[in-house]
């Protein structure tokens, strides 16, 4: 008998695959051997999408989590850090197609990337793709680089550069 | 502390060009735009303070800005650049240095020339940050797994009625 059919002892995990699939965008790939609505549902109640969105390993807990989940409906996702730091990431949903398809943007961010999750079922098993879409190549490359560079409770101190920077070369 | 101040005024972008460009870099440097923070706090908080703090002090100074926005349009020697900013080679030196520990700056010797240009690690850290987020969806989906297969547990119990 197939191990990786059986899944429940969690051993046989499936591949998880990222690519760089244009310019500005980065597509996620992974099945799951379930059907397409379960997957549905565990990203789409907010109760499920706390218990695997942030994972221990990232040190990271996900306090709070609202999501309306229909087009034009809202989600805010609310993280902690050390016990201290909080952050909040947003959006709206733009399209939400049950067990198949969920459109939504992400808005903490400027330049933030339009998600599309997409669930498409074969044989009792499911191949998501999640693609995140940036408005530019620039967004991308930033978006990269970014992690490199950027942290969050500096980000006052960021702007206050950026007004400096911008300032002291507009017209003299 | 002007950027396109009359101190490296020898070739002449225009002003809008410019700022776009310095802008960019600071921000391309320092700012988080989109993808997903978590991976910010998850790594950057772990290994990258260093990283940034570097980052944050090589981008302060105007001349290293300056530098950066150089660098931009083409590579430079460090004699060039020293020429460019009217100072001493020596401190030209100091500035790339901190450029370079901070990441946005290589070079690279050749005879007795030594050549700066802008992120020439760029492709190995994309390929580095695409790993780490790789890592991250697929912690993400392993969790994700188990959520799937109570699912599937408790609708094998409660039988398919319950579908929403």
């Amino acid at each position: 008998m197939d191990r990786s059919a059986e899944g429940e002892r969690g051993l046989t995990k499936n591949r998880t695959t990222v690519e760089r699939a244009s310019e500005r965008e980065l597509v996620v790939r992974r099945t799951f051997d379930a059907p397409a609505r379960v997957v549905f549902e565990a990203w789409t109640r907010p109760e499920l999408l706390m218990r695997w969105w942030a994972p221990k390993s990232t040190g990271m807990s996900l306090l709070w989590c609202e999501a309306d989940v229909r087009a034009g409906g809202s989600y805010r996702l609310e993280f902690g850090h050390s016990g201290s730091k909080t952050m909040a990431f947003f959006g709206r949903y733009l399209d939400v197609t049950p067990h198949s398809r969920l459109v939504w943007t992400n808005d903490e961010s400027d330049d933030g990337a339009v998600s599309t999750l997409t669930l498409e079922e074969r044989e009792g098993k499911t191949l998501l793709v999640l693609r995140e879409l940036y408005p530019s190549k620039d967004a991308l490359d930033a978006a990269i680089v970014g992690m490199e560079g950027g942290m969050p409770e500096s980000f006052a101190q960021l702007d206050e550069l950026l007004v400096a920077a911008g300032a002291s070369m507009g017209p003299s | 502390m002007s950027i396109s101040g009359n101190r490296h005024a020898a070739r002449k972008p225009s002003k809008i060009a410019l700022k776009r460009e310095a802008v960019v870099a600071v921000r391309a440097a320092t700012t988080l735009h989109g993808v997903d923070p978590l991976l910010i706090l998850n790594f950057m908080v772990q290994y990258r303070r260093g990283r940034f703090d570097a980052s944050f002090a090589a981008l302060s100074d105007a001349t290293r800005r300056g530098v950066l926005e150089q660098l931009g349009g083409a590579e430079a020697s460090i004699t060039d650049l020293a020429d460019r900013f009217h100072m001493t080679l020596t401190g030209m030196k100091k500035h790339v240095g901190v450029l370079e520990r901070a990441g946005l700056v290589t070079t690279e010797k050749v005879g007795r020339v030594r050549t700066c240009k802008l992120g020439a690690r760029r492709l190995e850290e994309e390929a580095a940050w695409i790993e780490r987020y790789q890592q991250l969806w697929a912690a993400r989906f392993d969790e994700l797994d188990k959520v799937v297969e109570q699912l599937k547990r408790k609708e094998k119990v409660d039988g398919p009625k319950r579908r929403r």
